[in-house]
């Protein structure tokens, strides 16, 4: 991939990224009650509303208030909780680790279950292996992660218990303890990304096997792994890629509801919590910082493409 | 028998032979095949061409011999010999020896016929790793010279570039690069020239003119190029609907068709240095597989066809001098057929 593509992209990105800037701060103009109003309280005079107003600044024209709050968002300073008056950047760093954690495992659960189920299905297009692997993954896709986590906890936490129930370790307390804090979660979050994984896979190795290269290849008296590595999989690889990508964004919003089950503190409570309090400064840097996240990674997929594609590489 | 370039004695075993060949999609109950009782063979150093319309059986045809037919059809009976070994029933490591080894083979669209993800290089390359074990370097080193064997200027430089990155032309040169890696004894061309511009045409036919003679190639050429057959063909194949029509040395088939399908083919190419002349065609259509005729397949657009004889099914019929033919009036002495091209 040319210098020039990555700079593209990277522009690309970073203009998502602005107009993502001005959607939070409107979400604050656009949803109903006044900020001022929440942080006072129910029992404030108006005088001591209209006072706040004017220490948030909410009384200045909006365009002016967006650029404070911009060049404020540039410097790493997304404002100050309302409630715990602490700074949005450095709560929201403290709450991610467990939910970035789990969100990488369960991507590595989704990739690893739904890519090899795929191909292994997709090669032995009609058999049994293919025809169950068609069956649990319509199944997954139908398993919300909350009823999926509730079972996986009781079959593996309560009536064996082998893992547990709740909670999160940090990996500085030791390898196996924080792993059998993750496995849970990662898994019941990751297994319907996997299942979506598995049925793209699949489809695309079966298209790849169709076609002309792929029998170009076999009059070489190409075969087995050879065949399926040197000549199907990076093939097949381009499209799983970008489904990849936009499940990346599904298992941010699934974190969430995972937390929840498994008595996670992390950015899952800290977002719901901040919603339910209307706590703006922290819902405008929970957002912002989602978006960086997705569109990071849909820049590394962009960068995939190369690496895999080089009709993309020269393009 | 016309003495080809680099033919030898008539005795030897063939070195490819095709009998009583059968493809038929299984499960269509009592549907005729899409190829049925194809018999013909090539010998060492020999171009034999397959001939014939679209869908008339020839990609298959040549397809089955290295057992590369799509998953929906299935050779349904016939035996297929390649060197003494029985393609059909061998083992798939001896199938898989062969394939690339001894026999080489170039499909008709050279883009889609190449891996888009794999260097020209590592393509060619690969045969010799697969055959011979090399590494990938010694590979590579070899697949440059095949490279610039096959006419591609800047051979190393060439080696690490993508098939999209090349012309048609180019392409097709480094599928026969790769088709040649291992000195094959046969060449299976499945309609090499048909995606090239013409001009680029001839470059390739000259292409495979050469290594033919110098690698005392035999070639199994598939087209529906007559101009193509008349220059590069020892023997040829018409195959019509599935069946073969006739087999002979190619000039005979100029001078004296024995079968009206293959008459008809000479008479709707255009005559050069005619002018004001209207385009001859065959009326008509090839029938779709699983329409066809009971008798004889080409009855419904022959004009030399007579009821009670040609509604029949007709039999492939050895008629002397080599040739065989499925007219059973041409078979019997009743038809008497003329060629475009006259002593």
């Amino acid at each position: 991939m040319s210098a020039g593509m990555v700079v593209r992209r990277l522009g690309g990105g970073l203009l998502v990224l602005w107009l993502v800037s001005i959607l939070t701060f409107l979400l604050v103009q656009l949803i109903p009650g006044d900020v001022a109003e929440v942080i006072a309280g129910e029992n404030a005079t108006v005088a001591e509303v209209a006072r706040i107003r004017a220490e948030l600044g909410l009384d200045k024209p909006v365009l002016e208030q967006y650029v404070s709050w911009f060049s404020g968002v540039l410097q790493g300073d997304l404002g100050n909780s309302l409630f715990s008056n602490r700074p949005v950047s450095s709560t929201i760093i403290e709450a991610a680790p467990p939910t970035v954690i789990i969100t990488l495992m369960a991507m590595a659960v989704a990739v690893v279950i739904g890519v090899t189920a795929g191909i292994i299905a997709g090669l032995t297009q009609g058999s049994w292996i293919d025809r169950a692997v068609s069956a649990l993954a319509t199944l997954g896709i139908a398993m919300p992660s909350f009823w999926l986590a509730m079972v996986l906890v009781s079959l593996f936490a309560l009536a064996n218990p082998w893992l547990p129930a709740t909670g999160y370790v940090d990996i500085r307390e030791g390898f196996g303890v924080w792993l059998s804090h993750v496995i849970l979660p990662a898994t019941s979050l990751g297994l319907a990304t996997s299942a979506e994984l598995a049925r793209h896979t699949r489809g695309c190795v079966a298209d790849v096997l169709t076609r002309p290269y792929v029998r170009t290849a076999r009059a070489r008296g190409a075969s087995g792994p050879w065949l399926v590595r040197r000549h199907i999989l990076r093939n097949a690889a381009i499209p799983v890629v970008t489904v990849l990508g936009l499940q990346t964004g599904r298992l941010l919003g699934g974190v969430i509801v995972v937390e929840a089950v498994f008595g996670i503190s992390g950015l899952g409570s800290l977002a719901i919590n901040s919603v339910l309090q209307r706590n703006y400064p922290m819902i405008q840097g929970y957002v912002l910082f989602s978006a960086v996240v997705v569109v990071a990674i849909n820049l590394i997929v962009d960068l995939a493409y190369g690496w895999i594609n080089p009709k993309v590489r020269t393009a | 028998m016309t003495a080809g370039p680099g033919q030898r004695s008539d005795a030897a075993e063939p070195l490819l032979s095709v009998e009583g060949l059968t493809i038929d999609l299984p499960g269509g109950v009592g549907q005729p095949g899409l190829v049925e009782d194809v018999t013909f063979e090539v010998r060492r150093g020999q171009a034999v061409a397959l001939i014939g319309e679209s869908g008339c059986g020839k990609s298959l045809t040549s397809m089955a011999i290295l057992g590369l037919l799509p998953a929906a059809v299935r050779v349904a009976a016939g035996s297929i010999r390649f060197d003494g070994v029985d393609l059909l029933t061998c083992r798939r490591r001896e199938l898989r020896r062969i394939r690339g080894g001894p026999v080489g083979m170039v499909f008709q669209e050279p883009m889609s016929s190449l891996n888009p993800t794999m260097t020209v290089g590592d393509q060619i390359a690969e045969v010799r790793r697969l055959h011979l074990g090399e590494r990938r370097s010694v590979a590579l080193k070899q697949a440059g010279q095949l490279l610039s064997r096959v006419g591609i200027p800047n051979a190393e430089r060439r080696l690490g570039s993508y098939p999209h990155e090349m012309s048609g032309g180019m392409q097709q040169r480094v599928m026969i690069a790769a088709a040649i890696a291992c000195d094959p004894k046969l060449l299976i061309a499945d309609e090499p020239t048909t995606a090239l511009d013409v001009t680029i045409q001839a470059e390739i036919l000259e292409l495979l003119r050469d290594l033919r003679r110098d690698l005392d190639l035999a070639v199994l050429l598939v087209t529906h190029d007559l101009g193509v057959v008349a220059d590069f063909c020892d023997d040829v194949v018409v195959m019509y609907a599935g069946h073969m029509a006739e087999r002979t040395p190619v000039d005979r088939l100029f001078y004296e068709p024995r079968h009206p399908y293959s008459s008809a083919l000479l008479a709707a190419v255009p005559q050069a240095g005619r002018a004001r002349t209207s385009l001859t065609v065959i009326p008509g259509r090839v029938p779709s597989a699983g329409q066809f005729p009971g008798g004889c397949r080409f009855e419904p657009r022959c004009e030399h066809s007579v009821d009670d004889v040609c509604r029949r099914p007709q039999a492939d019929t050895t008629i002397g001098d080599g040739r065989r033919t499925r007219c059973g009036r041409v078979a019997s002495g009743d038809l008497t057929l003329k060629g475009t091209v006259r002593g």
